[in-house]
């Protein structure tokens, strides 16, 4: 059994920012990450990041890793968290051989979050991917998925990646979105439009057609009730469906602690009760990034620093509040304007800000 | 028509335009950033601090057309790829774009100009390309246009298409 | 198809090497996944659902949805979408 100061799961954004910040308190750390790469799902971000400069913009994602300040955190990469106990330890396996326990006097959780599905005909087929998984294979692997691309989904990640896709060379035949409106940022809508791309609102797709891949994609006009019209049905021939419906917090560890947990919509799924120091109900456990809620990369990395923060304040009983105040004013400007009304709704159910 | 197909109408580029006093002085920027964004860097990289946002980082920049004076800064730090350089100053318009796109043009070639929806508007001519470490991979492109043309081309197109991608 | 020229990012490939999938030899670069190599090699079709015989490809790509586990080195349920190709290596997709 290993004793240390913090322990870190996670090495995407929140990760990253929690381990930096403990580790500039003094505190030992350890920085646990399934993949070989630390980042997470930056190393596929191509674009640069909005924010101010503390939220490194104009930088682009697949460059910010690079840019945290990780020297003196132990960094234990191909590394999976396999339980955590109530005892306070954890159990970690190295490079799928090695296993070891940890006890840390406190963790942070920031194990993100993966796709969610859609149900459609045929949408088990082979060419059917979540809009991360094309990312990662266009811009990790340098391989692209296909040659003709549905997008399912005008939020922020289907705009990015359609953008993305016609970057790397890939057509895209449309961008399709069930509600009335586009739900990320008109810049990035505007983007993918003047490269001749329709955004086509209102619309859903009914079944992906082929026999043991993707052919073809069968799409429909919705009505304002959400219900398919009739004869609006228009085929595309495509290899390539992608889908960009949505994240769902990757929660296990959480779950498996016993840690309180609540559903809300807004967030993405179940996530983790907690104060605004992101602390859950079990005692020196702290969530940031995806996994406490859905929200953007620049947020997850000021989660980070408030939960690194609170549990340095924890650890060391030392008083760190005027930078964690600092933080929350950080964190309440990223979270301001209308597209992240739903995200405040969401975090006013969980208690942590007042709408 | 912004929201639902995430293209700017004409009323929505009334808002951003300079006076045609400004036009006719020489390249300004065009900021078509019509939606609050959390987001800063073009008020930081102007050296004539013509933009503004303000402690809100959600703030709509706001542009002092008379303080501009058209270099370009803006639109290689804009993360959404909304400013735009127009210049009514000479016999043809000239628009700089932000363009992220491989291959490149060539100085001197045509390519077709796009508006903001894609649609070919007219074949331009490519005056300037700006590649630089600093535009971190964000290519300046200026091509000539019909002077009628400036508040329409945003995008362009290579004429061949078949090229290697 | 690998990405040979990209405006943004430029892709440092290992060296060559091969593997084994379904006892064909398939062409990879140190440092790809298995799955990268595949889709490469033009093997979309990876795995086959077990009541009905369905094909399944690729979904997630971060070993989180269990699309493509296959029989690597006689491991069964390896996540290929996550392991990274090696000389030699033995790939089954059932």
């Amino acid at each position: 059994m290993i004793e240390i100061d913090a322990l870190v799961v996670g090495g995407g954004p929140a990760g990253i920012c929690a381990a930096s910040t403990l580790a500039e308190k003094g505190l030992e750390v350890w920085l646990v990450d399934e993949n070989d790469q630390l980042g997470g799902q930056l190393v596929k971000q191509t674009h640069k990041f909005f924010g101010s400069k503390e939220h490194y913009a104009g930088v682009r994602g697949i460059d910010i890793p690079q840019k945290v300040d990780l020297c003196k955190v132990k960094v234990l990469s191909n590394t999976s968290v396999l339980g955590c106990y109530k005892d306070g330890v954890y159990t970690l396996i190295i490079e799928e051989k090695t296993y070891i326990k940890v006890k840390p006097k406190g963790a942070v959780i920031a194990t993100g979050a993966q796709e969610k599905f859609l149900p459609f005909e045929g949408n088990d087929l082979p060419g059917v991917y979540g809009a991360g998984a094309v990312q990662t294979l266009m811009n990790k692997e340098g391989i692209l998925p296909g040659k003709k691309v549905l997008m399912i989904g005008a939020g922020n990640i289907g705009l990015i990646v359609s953008y993305q896709l016609l970057q790397a060379g890939v057509e895209v035949v449309a961008v399709i979105e069930g509600a009335d409106r586009i739900g990320g940022y008109w810049v990035h809508s505007a983007k993918v439009a003047r490269a001749s791309v329709p955004i086509l609102t209102n619309h859903t797709i009914l079944k992906a057609v082929g026999k043991s891949e993707v052919e073809g994609a069968v799409i429909a006009k919705l009505n304002s009730n959400w219900e398919v019209e009739p004869n609006s049905e228009q085929t595309f021939e495509v290899d390539t469906i992608c889908l960009s419906v949505g994240l769902a917090p990757i929660n296990d560890l959480l779950w498996q602690r016993g840690c309180q947990m609540q559903y809300v919509k807004e967030l993405g799924g179940y996530v983790p009760s907690r104060n605004k120091f992101l602390k859950t109900s079990v005692d020196n456990i702290y969530v940031a990034g995806d996994v406490s809620g859905i929200e953007e990369a620049s947020s997850a990395m000021v989660e980070g620093k408030v939960a690194g923060l609170a549990l340095a304040m924890d650890i060391k009983g030392e008083n760190f509040e005027m930078e964690i105040e600092q933080a929350f004013r950080s964190l309440k400007w990223l979270r301001e304007g209308e597209t992240a009304l739903n995200l405040r709704k969401g975090l006013e159910k969980i208690g942590v800000i007042e709408c | 028509m912004l929201k639902t197909v995430g293209i700017a109408q004409k009323d929505d580029l009334i808002e951003v335009m300079p006076s045609l006093q400004r036009l006719k002085q020489g390249p300004v920027a065009i900021f078509e950033c019509f939606q609050p964004i959390p987001c800063n860097p073009c008020e930081n990289s102007c050296p004539k601090n013509a933009v503004v946002i303000g402690e809100d980082i959600n703030n709509i920049p706001f542009v002092d057309h008379d303080k501009c004076n058209g270099c370009s800064k803006c639109v290689s730090v804009c993360p959404g790829l909304a400013v735009f350089l127009i210049d009514l100053s000479k016999d043809k318009g000239n628009v700089t774009l932000p363009y992220e796109f491989c291959p490149l043009p060539k100085k001197g070639e045509e390519v077709y100009g796009l508006d903001r929806s894609g649609k070919i508007v007219e074949i331009c001519t490519v005056t300037n390309i700006r590649t630089a470490k600093s535009l971190n991979s964000t290519t300046l492109l200026s091509i000539e246009t019909s002077k009628d043309k400036v508040n329409e081309i945003r995008f362009i197109k290579l004429k061949e298409e078949n090229n290697e991608r | 198809m690998r990405i040979e020229k990209h405006p943004i990012k430029s892709f440092k490939r290992g060296e060559e090497i091969s593997f084994y999938y379904n006892g064909e030899a398939v062409t990879a670069f140190q440092g790809e996944t298995i799955a990268a190599a595949l889709h490469a090699a033009g093997h979309r079709q990876l795995t086959k659902s077990q009541k009905y015989g369905r094909d399944r490809g690729l979904f997630c790509a971060i070993g989180k949805c269990s699309a493509c586990l296959m029989v690597v080195d006689n491991v069964p349920n390896t996540p290929i979408c996550t392991t990274k190709a090696k000389p030699g290596m033995k790939v089954f997709s059932k």
